[in-house]
Parts: structure tokens; C-alpha cells; sequence
């Protein structure tokens, strides 16, 4: 055993690192909602990842979710690209959201192609965030569609029934929207253990 | 160094041999009346067979079967001229067509532009093997003193009248591009090469031969200048490819079709323009061709995009009769603008732009897949958007509540499934275009949680109608 030497004077003289829990970095892709953001081991949306909202019907606040990132991100020139909508995006909503509707494309697909124009709309490049509605997505579909999203370095978003919690999926971040009481569940996060308790979630007016 | 020739030794040959997926299957030309068909020129694979240029056809035949044939015609060897000639305005304004299965142009103000020469010639030999045609190319100080030695040799340059002197006096008589008859006389007076005669005085020559050799002497060596008619591209692109045989498949059509496209690209890169819609004819026979349309958003003149384009329409085509022959016809060709590009790009290399994006989803979803969205000034929901981009942005109103997505057709809320949570807010328009609007609008919720948005009728019962979802 060599000498003993006080902790206390290697600190002191700063010959030692000492570890500490570093504050989490700012996501690049914050969700805009800061009670989310806290619960998502990023800070935020997963980078060039393809994202997962649940909902069991239209009208529970799934597109308020992802305004504030579609408003910066047309803000900021990208391009954001609507797969086949189920409806028609009312563009006064969308612009009160803060959405850039000039950077906004509307694809209008069959079931079929609406799938292969996410891909090839991911795989480019050139878009900023790409939102599809797979209505019968098995887990290969999906697990192109998040491929893709790392080959295009690109933000993907897909919204599904709640049913679907149940079968695994590769995304790499799942939501569920609750309506009643109002409120997000995070199902899965990558780099991460997913939260249990609900993150209460203000469908404002 | 002014003057380039370029000299096409097999044009005809190798404006069949581009045209074939293999070009080293055996081939010759035919020529003459039908009775006596004479071989016209071969390539190297059938050379190999023992064929040679100025055979009858039936010799040919007894000694060979495996060999492809094809017609050679005067016009196409004119058209294939003219396409090159399109090709070389790319790199000069002053191209000539002035002798026969040959291009020349002027290229020392070009030089700046594209490098120097060795650089230039390198591109030059590129490209003409890229687009499939054998060639010889010399630069010197005049046109006609270029044609000349390109008679003799193969990447030549006359850097000036010294070095021009030289070369074109080692030249025999019968190259250099006089008359048989003045080149036979010089011959039997015992004049072999352009030296000898230079050293003869010019009376005597003067005397005895036409005053059409002195002038033809004295343009070869730049005293006297040659005045050429130059060639001005064309404003529209039509090429025809015949096929040999019948094709059922869109595979078979895929080669023609690169060729075509690459040929599309090459001359609107010559006319420093692009295209935006072109058609493609589908030939059969007995029956009317088959047009496919193909249209761009913008003008493009990639040949690799404008391939994938015309690929992608293609492929969706059925036709009713084979296909005999393929034509790619472009009348409309706008100036291009170049793509504006980030110098520092976040995204990674295989980044695809948007444009080329939005033309391959058109080109498989259709025409009206890719679409913007603007707000139209209008209060009554359903004539609130509409497709197309604003120029500008317009101003939201964040003080009225809207739903983000809306129905294409109102459902009706049963009675009692739902509660108002907001309302009414009085919708009245429309009363100038006949679509009268007179509706109360609710936020109501169902039992679900789900926030929609409703409306009655002013003045009606009934029950409400759902026309958008608060998401």
C-alpha cells in the first residue's frame, strides 16, 4: 500500500474528476410542451426517428401536439409534407398554430401509396417533418418508415388507433392521448425508461 | 489554336450501334437498290466474320448468318449531323456543319470558360463516348486547314502558322481535300506532298490549273479567310428510334428510352435550356401511337431525372397493339434556372431536392398528388382553403377559435351524444353566389372526450351537423 492521501487535498488541488449527473442537453427537436419535454429522456422529439401518437378518435388535441414543432420548423424553411390527412387541414387553424403554410405539401395517396410517398419523402431529405396516418401498418411498414426517417435525418410522425398500444412497434417514442381525463402516456422512449405517471395535457381553446 | 474539327468516321454506324443494347454484336449497312444489296459499312465484330464495306450481300451471306443488318439512309446521317451540332453550341456560338459527317467551331473565346485545352479535349472525348460516337478531333488556326489534317491525324494541335506550315506540307496531295483531277495532274508531274507544290512558283501555277485550287491553297493556310454559314439550333427536339422487332414489355422499351432522354439532356444543355413537358410516342403498327404526356412542374434537364420521370410513366402505361418504334418529341422549351442550393447543407449527401421529390411522387401518384394549402378569405368553412401556395404569408386571426382538421361532408351528431361546451358563434355568408349560409356553430364534446365542431341551421331543428374536429 503506497501513502494514504487525503481526498480532501486531490479535490482541492483539482487533480481529480469528479463525475456528476450533467444536466440534460437541449433537444434540438423540443416538443413545445414543457411538461413533455421533462419526461422525454431527450428533451425532446427522438432526432431522425419516427414518432408514435395514439389516440382513440379525432379531436382530442393529436395535432396541438405537434403544432409548436411544425411552427418552428416552417419558421426555420423545412418542409413539412402531409401524407394522405384523414381530413382537410383547416389552414386558419393551422396558421393561428403558427404554421407556415407555404412550407406545408398535402400528398393525396391511396392506402397503398401513402405508404411508399412517407418513405420516399423521409428517405430524401428534403423535408423537414413528415406526418402519416397508417390506417393497416404491420411492423415491417413501420419499420421502413423508420429507416427512413434515419437515412433522411428527418423527423416522422404517425398517428394510430389506441388499439394498436398493445403489438409492439419500432418506433422509436410511442404517446397515447388520453381524452378523458386529458392526458399523455409515454409508452416507450428510446434512450430511456418510459415514464408511468400520465403527463396532464390542456387541450387548449 | 482557334478552329476545332471534330470528325465522326463512322457516323451512320454509330447512330445504329447506340440505338442496340450490345454493341458488339455484329452489324453492317446496307445500301443499293433492293435487287443488289451492297454492304456499306461493318464494325469490328463483323469484320471479324470477314466481312468488308462494298461486298454484295448475298457474298456476305455465304460466308456468315450471325450478323444483325439495318438501312443506311442518307437522312438519318444528316439528322445525326445536325444532333451533333446541337451538342457542340454548348461549348461555342460559331459551329458549322459545312462539311460533310464532320462538326467544327470556333473555340479560343470559349477557352476561358471551359480550361485549357487539354482539359477541354479530355471533356470533348467524354462526352461524344458517353453519347456513343467514334471520333477524331484536331485544332488548328483555320476551319478549313482543321478538316484537313483531321483527314490524318487524331488529337493534333496547331498551336500557329509555323507549326501549320509544317504539318500540312508532309501531307500528300490526294488528302488535302483538292479535286481528284488537279490531285492526280500534281501527282503525274511527280509532286507527292503539299511541300513540293508550295515550292513551285505561283504564276506557273496559276497557269496551268484552275483558279479554284490556288483559292482552296490559300484558305488552308489562313491567307485567305472561309466564309461559313453557321448553324442555329433548332427550338424543339423530336427523335425517333425504330424498333426491329415487336416489344411487348416496357423492359425492352428501357434502353431506348435512357438513349432518348440523354440525347433530350444533351441538346437542351447545348441550348443552355430545359424542358418541362415532352411527349412520348409509342408507335404500332396499323394502329395510332400512343402518347404519353409527361409534365414537369419546372424545366429540368437532368438525364438522369428526366429518365427516372419518363420511367415512371411509362411503367403505368398499357397499350393495346406492340410497339414498333419509339419518338421522344419536345416542342415547349423554357430557359432553366438552376436550383438555388445551401453551400452548407445539414443533411446528408443523398439529399434529393424538393423539386425532384415532388416530380417523382407526381409522376407515380399522379398529377394532382402534391398539392399546398392556402386560406381563402371566405367565412363558411368549406370555401375557407384551397389548394395552392401563397406568394406571401398570410396573417393568422388568432382571436377566432377554428378547428384544425375539417370534414369533407358534415355528419350528423346523434341527439344527446354530445354536450355544448361553447356557442353559438353565427356564421352568415355567402348570400352573392347563391350558396347561402345562415349557421349557429357549437364546440361540442362527446362522450368520449373527442371536441368537435358543429352547426345547426339558423331557424331549423333537427339535430346538429359536424363539420371539423378541434385535434
Amino acid at each position: 500500500m503506497g501513502a494514504v492521501v487525503a481526498l480532501d487535498t486531490l479535490f482541492n488541488g483539482g487533480q481529480v474528476w469528479k463525475g456528476r449527473p450533467a444536466p440534460p442537453a437541449a433537444s434540438p427537436q423540443p416538443t413545445g410542451h414543457a411538461a413533455l419535454d421533462a419526461a422525454l429522456p431527450s428533451g425532446g422529439w427522438p432526432e431522425a426517428a419516427l414518432s408514435e401518437i395514439l389516440l382513440a378518435g379525432p379531436g382530442v388535441g393529436e395535432l396541438q401536439l405537434v403544432w409548436p414543432t411544425l411552427a418552428r420548423l416552417s419558421a426555420a424553411g423545412e418542409r413539412i409534407v402531409l401524407v394522405a390527412p384523414p381530413f382537410v387541414p383547416y389552414p386558419q387553424a393551422w396558421e393561428n398554430a403558427g404554421v407556415d403554410l407555404r412550407q406545408l405539401s398535402v400528398i393525396q395517396a391511396s392506402e397503398r401509396d401513402a405508404l411508399w410517398a412517407a418513405e420516399q419523402c423521409l428517405r430524401s431529405g428534403s423535408c423537414g417533418a413528415v406526418l402519416c396516418w397508417p390506417h393497416k401498418a404491420d411492423d415491417r411498414a413501420l419499420r421502413r418508415l423508420q429507416v427512413a426517417a434515419e437515412t433522411g435525418q428527418t423527423l416522422a410522425f404517425a398517428w394510430r388507433p389506441l388499439s394498436e398500444a398493445v403489438n409492439p412497434s419500432p418506433a422509436a417514442l410511442r404517446i397515447a392521448i388520453d381524452a378523458k381525463p386529458a392526458q399523455l402516456r409515454v409508452l416507450k422512449c428510446r434512450g430511456g425508461l418510459a415514464r408511468a405517471a400520465p403527463i396532464a395535457f390542456a387541450v387548449g381553446h | 489554336m482557334r478552329w476545332v474539327c471534330i470528325l465522326f468516321p463512322q457516323l451512320a454506324l454509330d447512330a445504329v450501334l447506340r440505338q442496340r443494347p450490345d454493341p458488339d454484336e455484329p452489324l453492317v449497312l446496307l445500301n443499293g437498290p433492293a435487287q443488289r444489296r451492297v454492304l456499306q459499312a461493318v464494325n469490328p465484330a463483323a469484320r471479324k466474320l470477314g466481312l468488308r464495306a462494298g461486298q454484295s450481300m448475298t457474298a456476305a451471306q455465304a460466308m456468315s448468318k450471325g450478323f444483325a443488318t439495318a438501312d443506311y439512309e442518307a437522312a438519318e446521317v444528316e439528322h445525326w449531323q445536325q444532333f451533333l451540332a446541337a451538342w457542340a453550341y454548348r461549348f461555342s456560338s460559331q459551329v458549322s456543319v459545312h462539311y460533310p459527317r464532320t462538326v467544327v467551331f470556333e473555340i479560343e473565346s470559349s477557352l476561358g470558360l471551359f480550361g485549357s485545352w487539354a482539359q477541354f479535349e479530355a471533356r470533348l472525348r467524354q462526352e461524344l463516348t458517353e453519347l456513343g460516337f467514334r471520333h477524331r478531333i484536331v485544332a488548328a488556326p483555320n476551319p478549313v486547314a482543321a478538316r484537313v489534317l483531321a483527314n490524318a491525324y487524331d488529337g493534333l494541335v496547331v498551336p500557329d502558322g509555323e507549326a501549320l506550315q509544317h504539318h500540312l506540307g508532309q501531307l500528300p496531295v490526294d488528302r488535302v481535300g483538292l479535286e481528284p483531277s488537279v490531285a492526280t495532274a500534281l501527282s503525274r508531274m511527280g509532286l507527292r506532298t503539299l511541300n513540293q507544290v508550295q515550292s513551285l512558283p505561283r504564276q506557273a501555277l496559276a497557269r496551268r490549273f484552275e483558279a479554284q485550287m490556288l483559292k482552296h491553297l490559300d484558305t488552308l493556310f489562313g491567307a485567305r479567310p472561309l466564309a461559313l454559314a453557321f448553324y442555329l439550333p433548332p427550338d424543339r427536339f423530336d427523335v425517333r428510334i425504330e424498333l426491329n422487332f415487336d416489344v411487348q414489355s416496357h423492359q425492352a422499351l428501357l434502353f431506348p428510352l435512357r438513349r432518348l432522354t440523354g440525347d433530350l439532356s444533351a441538346f437542351l444543355c447545348g441550348r443552355d435550356s430545359g424542358v418541362q413537358r415532352f411527349d412520348l410516342h409509342l408507335e404500332h403498327a396499323g394502329l395510332p401511337d400512343s402518347v404519353i404526356k409527361v409534365g414537369l412542374l419546372s424545366a429540368e434537364r437532368d438525364p438522369a431525372m428526366l429518365f427516372e420521370l419518363a420511367r415512371g410513366r411509362l411503367e403505368q402505361v398499357q397499350v393495346e397493339a406492340p410497339v414498333r418504334g419509339f419518338r421522344l418529341r419536345a416542342e415547349d422549351l423554357p430557359s432553366f434556372v438552376p436550383q438555388f442550393q445551401e453551400l452548407f447543407d445539414d443533411r446528408p449527401q443523398q439529399t434529393l431536392p424538393w423539386e425532384q421529390l415532388r416530380e417523382r411522387l407526381r409522376a407515380r401518384l399522379g398529377d394532382d398528388a402534391v398539392q399546398g394549402l392556402r386560406f381563402q378569405a371566405d367565412h363558411r368553412p368549406e370555401c375557407a382553403w384551397q389548394h395552392g401556395v401563397d406568394k406571401q404569408r398570410c396573417a393568422g386571426l388568432p382571436s377566432v377559435h377554428r378547428p384544425g382538421w375539417l370534414l369533407g361532408e358534415p355528419q350528423s351528431v346523434a341527439e344527446g351524444s354530445a354536450r355544448i361546451l361553447m356557442g353559438p358563434e353565427r356564421i352568415e355568408s355567402g348570400w352573392w353566389d347563391g350558396d347561402d349560409v345562415r349557421r349557429d356553430y357549437y364546440l361540442i364534446q362527446n362522450r368520449a372526450g373527442q371536441q368537435g365542431w358543429a352547426y345547426r341551421a339558423v331557424g331549423e331543428g333537427g339535430p346538429l351537423w359536424l363539420q371539423g374536429w378541434f385535434a
